[in-house]
């Protein structure tokens, strides 16, 4: 029962992936991308991996597909077709892929990974202490490094999304118009 | 009990699926989706080495931490600059940040 429930998962993460790199509507492709991370989700439900699993859920589909929604409804796209790359393109990617992922799937299938014999001991008491063990095997210094790597890309995005106050030397129009928006933003 | 390479066969072909879409697509939010797909394909890679190879450490469950964070990120950083870039191009499409070649 567990192997079919486990090649269920498999099939519906593979079907909401090529549905979403194969969508034309880049609204519904961020939807399908939705349900695959939610798929891969339940595959590490499914490996009783339950730590991971619940960060799968809240960073990826709590965090960034809300992120990546907000970011095509700023742009405006929601309501118009994707242009579809062209049949040459398609073919040779497609071409591309299916060697690399022949290659690599006999490779995967020769080595014959003997699995170990030991349960794994599926403890959130054990990850939080191995994270902030300063000791032997802790990963105190990469949990410090990855909190710097945070703050410095919250400060990024700050900057970068900041509107410089002053005059754009652009002599588009569309950069006025934004300029001109801008008290209205401000307001709401 | 499910083969190993059931699983990393699973991992495999999600990374292609995103490698696909990386060499498709032509729109940037499009193209970070795809990125997102191989982070998560690499991501499993990990679990499963971790859980069924080496239970007895950590190691490949604090990459995965690492990585969905870096992930996070790197989507918040990548949105920012594809906002940056529609305001002053009014296009998300790879092609209209071609000034940037030169």
């Amino acid at each position: 029962m567990a192997q079919v429930i486990f090649y269920i998962i498999g099939a519906f993460i593979l079907g909401m992936a090529i549905l979403a790199v194969t969508a034309k509507q880049i609204f519904r492709s961020a939807i399908w991308l939705l349900f695959s991370l939610i798929g891969v989700a339940s595959l590490y439900f499914w490996m009783e991996m339950y730590f991971i699993a619940a960060v799968q859920i809240i960073v990826y589909v709590g965090g960034i597909i809300v992120l990546v929604i907000f970011a095509i409804f700023l742009t405006h796209q929601s309501d118009e077709d994707m242009p579809q790359p062209s049949l040459k393109r398609k073919i040779a990617s497609a071409l591309a892929i299916l060697l690399g992922l022949a290659f690599t799937t006999s490779l995967v299938f020769q080595y014959g990974f003997t699995p170990s014999p030991i349960p794994f001991d599926t403890e959130v008491n054990r990850i939080g202490r191995q994270m902030l063990n300063t000791g032997d095997g802790g990963f105190a210094l990469p949990f410090e490094a990855i909190s710097m790597l945070l703050l410095a890309a919250m400060v990024g995005c700050i900057v970068i999304a900041m509107r410089d106050s002053r005059p754009i030397q652009k002599t588009e129009s569309s950069s006025s118009n934004t300029l001109q928006n801008h008290p209205q933003e401000m307001n709401t | 009990m499910v083969p190993i390479s059931h699983m990393l066969f699973i991992s495999t072909a999600l990374f292609f699926i995103g490698m696909y879409g990386l060499f498709t697509r032509r729109n940037m939010i499009a193209v970070l989706m795809s990125i997102e797909l191989m982070l998560n394909s690499v991501n499993i890679n990990f679990v499963v080495f971790n859980k069924y190879l080496y239970p007895a450490s950590l190691d490949g469950l604090f990459f995965t931490i690492f990585i969905i964070t870096i992930a996070a990120a790197e989507v918040a950083v990548a949105i920012a600059i594809v906002i940056n870039l529609y305001r002053s191009h009014m296009s998300v499409d790879v092609n209209a940040a071609e000034e940037l070649k030169y």
